[in-house]
């Protein structure tokens, strides 16, 4: 029985295809911007925390002063000092290791190319904190550090930017008013949360102290934390302990700021979770509305096709399949409609994605949902007509004009 | 003589209540054999629509009882009647009642469909339906490209795919000018002779009523009177 109205049904939206069309337009809307929507959303959630994971998990990022857009009056705080890095590394439990960082720009020359480029100096621990692997070459030397040899680790940018493809282990660039040797080729992170990653040239903390910053300031420390260990706990440690060794005592603010990069993650994650939902529940709306359509343009038909029912229960089709007739009509519709929904929407996603810099995500959960969804719409919004045709005379629906 | 089948004792139809309260019929008692050609006949309001409509098992009695092959139809439910319509009757109408937009083949296929028969056995019976109303040929048209009196061809190639006892024609040459009512009534004629299907007919057209073998006269809600006729369509050969 199933199958025949299926057949009664397809035949009458054959038989008006231009009407079947404007009736799930709604629907073919409302899937579309909803799958679209959360799609890209998830796109953009999943390359926000791809952006943070490049900063490294687990990592506490800790530099002086009162957190961003806090700075205003007062005097500036001072930075860290070589002895905090030890400090925190051999005193806090949780911590694998403490990277310091004194960083300067400088513009970098070889040959007749020249590049400005940022300077980071810091310690071969920033490679347990975040691991960077090399394309070539090699790291400095526990020597080469100690004694603040120039020697440098070039990012990709750098790289490409001064020798242009050539290779550059063992030649020796020119960054400000120093010489220095290319040691090892840093491999490709890409954009960053903070903009482009790959444009840095790594050294030795004591070098870049000596040779650019003159002093022994440490402008930011980068605290791995064990996986076994809370960061909050770590956190907290970490606050108490330079409290004491800055000398803060009472009611004084911290004249430092510790960040989580897990919770920044976390942050970002949940405002680009939160949006997607916001803009998926407006998309929702219009999938109602299209149900609306749906009924709307079902009530007009089963008045337009009185007498084709009178006709149809006067042949002996009981009112079940009348109903049935009418339901299935309305589900078809919907699901068609959300088949076609789905097809643009996968069409959107593919035009955005190069535009909005997300990766391509196919998620099928959302689409076996929005379809899902499709199909129950139209037995709710078609439910109503089909009962009105069914609940017909047979004489009275005869004599309709 | 057999039992008949059809049989009406003290038949009632009340439209409406209180004081719009109408009674279409007013004790109907009727008798029809199987293999009969029946024209139902009389003025509007006489109660032959209403008579119709009972006999159709579109309509039940108010009070009275009406057997139509043993069945008590006025205990039946609306679905029941479906089915019984579904499986013993088949219906001509005065305005055609084709499907627009539907070719002359799936209009006759409808009662197939809810007959539950495959797609196979609904083509061979839908064909030779409209082979016997010969119309073989124009199995691909839509109403819209067929004449009148075409088009009730059809109708009646539909009525008769289910093979019926019992073929109901309401006015069925009612939109049609003399010669395609002629060739309509001969086509019901041959039908009752040849496939042995008893017609039910109303009509308020003498030359039409001529073909039939039983005439009932219907006037204020009772039959008024039963003429039997021996020489069917004698008014149009004469």
């Amino acid at each position: 029985m199933l199958g025949t109205t299926l057949i009664l049904a397809l035949r009458s939206i054959r038989r008006h295809l231009l009407r079947s069309f404007l009736t799930i337009l709604g629907i073919v809307i409302g899937v579309g911007a909803v799958v679209t929507m959360v799609t890209l959303g998830k796109a953009t959630t999943a390359a926000v925390q791809q952006q943070i994971s490049a900063l490294g998990s687990n990592i506490l990022q800790i530099r002086p002063g009162q957190g961003f857009g806090r700075g205003g009056g007062g005097p500036q705080p001072p930075n860290f000092k070589p002895e905090d890095v030890e400090a925190i590394a051999q005193q806090v439990a949780g911590v694998t290791a403490v990277a310091p960082q004194a960083s300067a720009s400088a513009t970098a020359i070889y040959e007749g190319a020249n590049w400005s480029t940022s300077i980071n100096g810091t310690t071969s621990a920033f490679l347990t904190v975040q691991p960077w692997p090399l394309v070539a070459g090699r790291y400095w030397t526990p020597a080469e550090q100690e004694a603040g040899k120039a020697v440098c680790l070039i990012g990709n940018t750098v790289r490409t930017n001064l020798f242009r493809g050539a290779d550059a282990i063992g030649k020796r660039i020119r960054l400000g008013n120093i010489s220095c040797d290319v040691i090892g080729a840093l491999s490709t992170r890409g954009q960053g949360g903070f903009g482009d990653q790959d444009d840095v040239v790594v050294m030795p903390i004591k070098t870049v102290q000596r040779r650019f910053t003159g002093n022994r300031d440490v402008r930011l420390m980068l605290v791995g934390v064990d996986t076994d260990y809370q960061t909050s706990t770590v956190q907290a440690a970490i606050t108490d302990l330079l409290r004491e060794r800055r000398h803060l005592t009472g009611g004084r603010d911290d004249d430092f700021n510790i960040f989580d990069t897990k919770q920044i993650s976390d942050t970002l994650t949940g405002t680009t979770t939160l949006l997607t939902r916001i803009v998926a529940a407006v998309a929702a709306i219009s999938l109602v509305v299209g149900g609306i359509g749906i009924m709307n343009i079902m009530l007009v038909s089963v008045t337009e096709r009185t007498r084709e029912i009178g006709i149809r229960l006067a042949i002996g089709a009981v009112a079940r399949e009348v109903l049935l007739q009418f339901l299935v009509e309305a589900v078809a519709l919907s699901c068609l409609g959300g088949i076609i929904g789905l097809v643009i929407a996968q069409g959107v996603i593919l035009a955005l994605v190069p535009l909005m810099q997300v990766p391509w995500t196919f998620d099928p959960q959302i689409n076996i949902i929005a379809f899902a969804i499709s199909a129950v719409i139209g037995v709710v919004f078609g439910y109503f007509p089909a009962r009105r045709a069914a609940a017909l005379n047979p004489i009275d629906a005869l004599r309709h004009e | 003589m057999p039992d008949p089948l059809i049989t009406m004792r003290s038949v009632t139809k009340v439209y409406g209540t209180g004081a719009t309260q109408f009674q279409a019929l007013k004790g109907v008692d009727l008798d029809i054999q199987a293999g009969d050609f029946v024209a139902v006949m009389g003025p509007s309001g006489s109660g032959k629509s209403t008579t119709m409509n009972i006999l159709g098992c579109l309509d039940v009695p108010s009070a009275g009882t009406f057997l139509f092959r043993g069945h008590h139809v006025e205990t039946l439910d609306r679905d029941q009647r479906a089915l019984l319509r579904r499986r013993y009757l088949g219906f001509v109408f005065q305005g055609f009642n084709l499907l627009s937009r539907t070719s002359a083949l799936e209009n006759v296929e409808l009662p197939l469909l809810y007959r539950g028969e495959d797609k196979k056995t609904r083509r061979e019976l839908g064909m030779a339906a409209l082979a016997k109303v010969g119309l073989d040929r124009w199995w691909d048209h839509t109403p819209a490209e067929l004449s009148g009196g075409q088009q009730q061809r059809v109708a009646i190639a539909r009525a008769i795919v289910t093979q019926p006892d019992v073929l109901l024609a309401d006015e069925p040459t009612g939109n049609l000018d003399s010669e395609r009512s002629v060739e309509i009534m001969e086509l019901l004629t041959d039908l009752n002779r040849t496939a042995n299907i008893t017609v039910l007919m109303v009509t308020h057209e003498p030359d039409m009523a001529a073909f039939a073998r039983t005439v009932i006269h219907f006037k204020d809600g009772l039959v008024e009177r039963i003429e039997a006729q021996h020489q069917q369509g004698a008014a149009v050969e004469a």
